[in-house]
């Protein structure tokens, strides 16, 4: 008989060995020399998803149903493969956005509803605490065993121990002494614990030797070897079904389901996302973690159906339940080191399940259920507190507290009617329930909160319906016609016969409906309605988080507004505390290379950090109400927050250029048009030239021709218009050839020495007539010596009579007046001619010199010429290598002058 | 990005092939109470699948990824 006392001993002195190597562990992290930051210990810790279930409860199930004890670990190994796309996904969302339990990845993806996470964490609690209560029963089942040692009894029922005397409460009280001081020792933004995982990955180390240990003992220490073991099962018929799967209807659905459920549950469960996601140091250790975590279950499997049969074959038939032989065959062989062995590997697979999974739940209860409560409630005026850290960890360690108590209390009243797998399986139906708004998530940017919500509400029900609430017949709180008949006789409506379906075990009647609603609500809403703005942005963020992390080292802020520092460091302070608040600070300055000292307003990245920061304290959904509260935000609308995104950046500063592109092809565009408008202009005026005279000619020609009867007199003066027409004809063409000419470049140019003087005479003289025709007064302001330029004399000839004819045009007939002035400069001769005409305004002096551009005349309103003078005078000055220019005021006459260099310039 | 890294790719399709080798209908082929070298069928093939599609996700996942964003302090192998 093994005294009470040694085996508290061995017991607490593993929990105390456990509580070191916590302590050292967090030691060492806050040195910065972290033991856990390797990819053994991460897939170790992963190992804690094997719980007295595996251990204990394996043995018990292939004893009675053969092989149907795997898919709960083939479901994981499958699972491992598609670890480097969904786990990492996850672990890089949840880094980047700071989330700290499921609730909180579902609550921050779906727009931060604060709904949402409280949903998500009813779920778990409600799903959860029979999974803990089964590591309380193994663990109260496993002493009560050991005591009698080395007689194997029947247990008295447990729950005939008063709760005093049960070990199993005492565990359980200091199970809650280690989450308390390893899980809630301070608020990490983080939520992660060093020391934790160091002591889960020992414990998971331990489980696997004692089980290993065992199998090894029965295996070879009992028998003579697998085949021994196999050879002489295989003699028993009713032992050859423990090869194979059970024989019943719907045996392979079942399978399938439960490879199904396994694979959400190995990321699903808090525990598990709590060790895989959160406590992850870093991504790269899953790639290691892929093939060793599958590569622990299949070693601690591997003996599970050796001790079954070595157990049936051992005990008589229905002596000793079979989920205790993997402690009862080496008591029975009298292995004392061996039974305390399996004993504490026992205790390790339960106590590390026990720890983990409270720490995440009281994570999920305080950020997600209790504490958004609290923020709204007016009258605790939460808001206005100074330091809120030590009511989170208050309110932390309280969930802790509950959790157990409603464990153990579970495990006293429901505990006894369940073998251990079935409690464990309905768990796994339940987390089940999240696996379309996480997967969907972060894969399909339609999911939106209404659709999840919906969802999670749907399967929920349907698996509390098929599972939850029949079970209670059991407990003989309702009557067994509910199972059989339906509730109020609706044989539709019998929980583990729904709307029919037949043919499944429990568990997978209840995992198809409840998924069944889950999913098809969960895409049917979500597809009929609206998304609000933060919904998209979370969508984005989270399915597309590879594009963003990559490229910026936080992702782009979806805050738009303005806080004031002051504001937001109280804010901080009063979560975080003091020290961290300011630490946390300190380092975004840092890292940012800020100095606000004398700022006051915190920009938009500042603003996102805190919340971040917050978000890791207090859940998400909690920490947008909080920032909220200080930030003055303006509205997002869809397009704002599109403009925000870094992707729409890159395409506005393209669009800009194509913008500018188009803008400059428009305005060359517009010239084109432009010229095209002026270019018609002058083929009309010019056809219109052309014609006019042509008109007159033919009119005449046509008189002189029909009439030989005119007098002399008559015949000369048409004659004479004749030939003043077709002279104008003639210059005309003459000028359009010219101007032609002198563009393309085809004139050819005669230089010689012109002599300026004479220059000016010859022009005066060949506009001699025009003059008198108009009475105008010439004056001339000639110097002594005449100035020569090297040039095309003819077509200086032709630059001075337009300019003259042009004057002549523009004065007043009767009063006009023209003067010409030649004046030398030490290397340039300047001719001016002046009119007193109406003059020319200054829009029109920047465009006479233009083809085709005229002033209208004095006496005729429409212009005059073909407006291709001046442009031919300003090319042959141009030629020259002079320049030409206009003076004038409006009612002021207009001056023209042009400069040409001198022949010799010393002359 | 991870989606379409080769080795991930390796891995999904070892995942398809692996999720088909242990389900209906192909399991059903092995769910018999014979034995084979002394030990029962179904667990031979089960384990055996088992073994083996660890040892290939361990070869499959020997290539380093294209990208490596990751670089983080503290970073121990």
């Amino acid at each position: 008989m093994l005294d009470t006392g040694p085996i508290l001993a061995v017991s607490f002195g593993y929990v105390v060995l456990l509580f070191a190597i916590a302590y050292y562990g967090d030691r060492r992290a806050v040195q910065g020399r972290s033991i856990i930051s390797n990819p053994y210990i991460y897939a170790l810790s992963l190992a804690v998803y094997c719980t007295a279930w595996t251990y204990y409860g394996s043995v018990g199930r292939a004893a009675r149903a053969g092989a149907s004890f795997l898919p709960i670990y083939i479901g994981p190994t499958l699972m491992a493969a598609l670890g480097g796309v969904v786990l990492r996904k996850i672990i890089r969302v949840s880094k980047i956005h700071r989330i700290t339990s499921i609730a909180d990845f579902i609550a921050s993806r779906y727009g931060k509803s604060t709904l949402l996470g409280g949903v998500v964490t009813v779920i778990a609690v409600l799903g959860i605490i029979p999974y803990i209560s089964l590591q309380l029963k193994a663990i109260s089942i496993s002493y009560l065993m050991l005591q009698p040692y080395p007689e194997i009894s029947t247990p008295i029922p447990f729950t005939e121990v008063p709760v005093l005397r049960d070990t199993a409460f005492y565990v359980a009280l200091l199970l809650t002494l280690f989450a308390v001081l390893f899980g809630t020792r301070h608020l990490e933004a983080t939520e992660r614990h060093e020391g934790l995982v160091a002591a889960i990955a020992f414990e998971s180390l331990v489980k696997l030797i004692a089980f290993l240990a065992v199998g090894i003992y029965v295996t070879y220490g009992m028998h003579d070897g697998f085949r021994d073991l196999i050879a002489r099962a295989h003699a028993l018929p009713e032992l050859r079904s423990l090869f194979v799967l059970p024989d019943r209807p719907g045996i392979y659905g079942s399978w399938c389901i439960s490879i199904f459920i396994a694979m959400a549950a190995v990321i699903f469960l808090p525990r598990q996302f709590q060790i895989a996601v959160v406590e992850n140091v870093n991504e790269d250790h899953l790639e290691r973690a892929v093939w060793l975590f599958p590569l622990y279950l299949l070693a601690i499997n591997l003996f599970v159906l050796p001790v079954a049969i070595g157990g049936l074959l051992h005990f008589p038939a229905g002596s000793v339940d079979a989920d205790t032989f993997v402690l009862t065959l080496p008591m029975a062989g009298h292995q004392v080191s061996l039974t305390l062995l399996v004993y504490i590997g026992g205790m390790s697979a339960a106590t590390g399940m026990v720890i983990v999974e409270t720490i995440a739940l009281s994570t999920m209860i305080c950020n997600d259920l209790v504490m958004p409560v609290l923020l709204r409630l007016p009258f605790l005026r939460l808001v206005e507190r100074g330091d809120l850290s030590g009511l989170l960890l208050a309110i932390r360690r309280g969930g802790i507290v509950a959790v157990l108590l409603l464990s153990y209390a579970y495990f006293r009243f429901i505990g006894e009617f369940y073998e251990l797998v079935s409690i464990g399986m309905v768990s796994f139906a339940a987390v089940a329930q999240f696996a379309p708004a996480i997967l969907g998530g972060i894969f399909w940017k339609g999911g939106n909160r209404l659709g999840a919500l919906c969802g999670l509400l749907l399967g929920f029900t349907a698996w509390a319906y098929t599972l939850v609430f029949p079970s209670l017949v059991q407990t003989g709180l309702l009557s067994a016609d509910l199972i059989l008949e339906g509730p109020f006789g609706i044989s539709l409506l019998r929980p583990y016969q729904l709307f029919g379906l037949t043919g499944f075990d429990h568990i997978a009647h209840s995992v198809f409906w409840s998924l069944l609603f889950n999913t098809g609500a969960y895409i049917g809403v979500s597809v009929l309605t609206r998304t609000s703005t933060i919904e998209h942005t979370q969508a984005v963020l989270f399915v597309d988080v590879f594009r963003y992390s990559e490229e910026v080292d936080e992702s782009p802020p979806p805050w738009r507004g303005t806080a004031r520092i002051p504001d937001l460091t109280s804010l901080l302070r009063r979560f975080l505390g003091k020290d961290r608040a300011e630490s946390a600070l300190a380092a975004y300055a840092d890292k940012h290379r800020l100095a606000w000292e004398g700022e006051l307003t915190a920009d938009a990245g500042l603003v996102n950090h805190a919340e971040k920061l917050l978000a890791g304290v207090i859940g998400s959904a909690s920490a947008r109400v909080m920032v909220s509260s200080v930030v003055k935000e303006e509205p997002l609308g869809i397009r704002e927050v599109m403009h925000i995104l870094d992707e729409t950046r890159q395409v506005i500063s393209y669009s800009r250029e194509l913008e500018k592109a188009t803008a400059e092809l428009k305005s060359a565009n517009e010239r084109l048009k432009e010229l095209d408008r002026l270019k018609d202009e002058f083929i009309s005026t010019v056809t219109h030239e052309l014609r006019t005279p042509l008109t007159s000619v033919r009119a005449l020609a046509e008189i002189l021709h029909e009439n030989p009867n005119l007098t002399e007199a008559r015949q000369r003066e048409f004659t004479a218009i004749i030939i003043k027409e077709t002279d104008r004809l003639t210059r005309l063409i003459t000028q359009v050839l010219d101007i032609q000419k002198i563009e393309s470049g085809k004139a050819d140019w005669q230089t010689t020495t012109v002599d300026m003087k004479e220059l000016i005479d010859d022009s005066v003289n060949a506009t001699r007539q025009l003059l008198e025709e108009k009475k105008i007064r010439l004056i001339r302001d000639l110097p002594e010596e005449s100035p020569t330029v090297e040039g095309d004399r003819d077509r200086l000839v032709q630059v001075m009579i337009n300019l003259i004819s042009n004057a002549v045009k523009f004065c007043p007939s009767e009063a006009g007046e023209i003067a010409i002035a030649l004046e030398p400069t030490p290397d340039r001769v300047a001719v001016s001619v002046t009119d007193n005409g109406v003059g020319i305004s200054p829009e029109h002096q920047a465009l006479i010199f233009e083809k085709f551009r005229q002033v209208k005349g004095e006496e005729t309103g429409r212009p005059q010429g073909s407006g291709l003078g001046l442009s031919i005078t300003r090319h042959i000055i141009e030629h020259h290598g002079g320049t030409i220019r206009v003076d004038s005021a409006p009612g002021r006459g207009a001056t023209f002058t042009f400069t040409l260099p001198l022949s010799d310039p010393s002359a | 990005m991870p989606g379409t890294d080769p080795k991930n790719r390796r891995l999904a399709a070892l995942f398809y092939i692996a999720l088909a080798l242990f389900n209906y209908p192909i399991l059903s082929l092995f769910n018999r109470r014979v034995l084979l070298w002394g030990l029962p069928l179904f667990y031979l093939y089960l384990f055996g699948l088992w073994a083996a599609l660890i040892l290939l996700m361990i070869l499959a996942g020997r290539s380093k990824p294209q990208t490596m964003p990751f670089d983080r302090p503290g970073h121990t192998d």
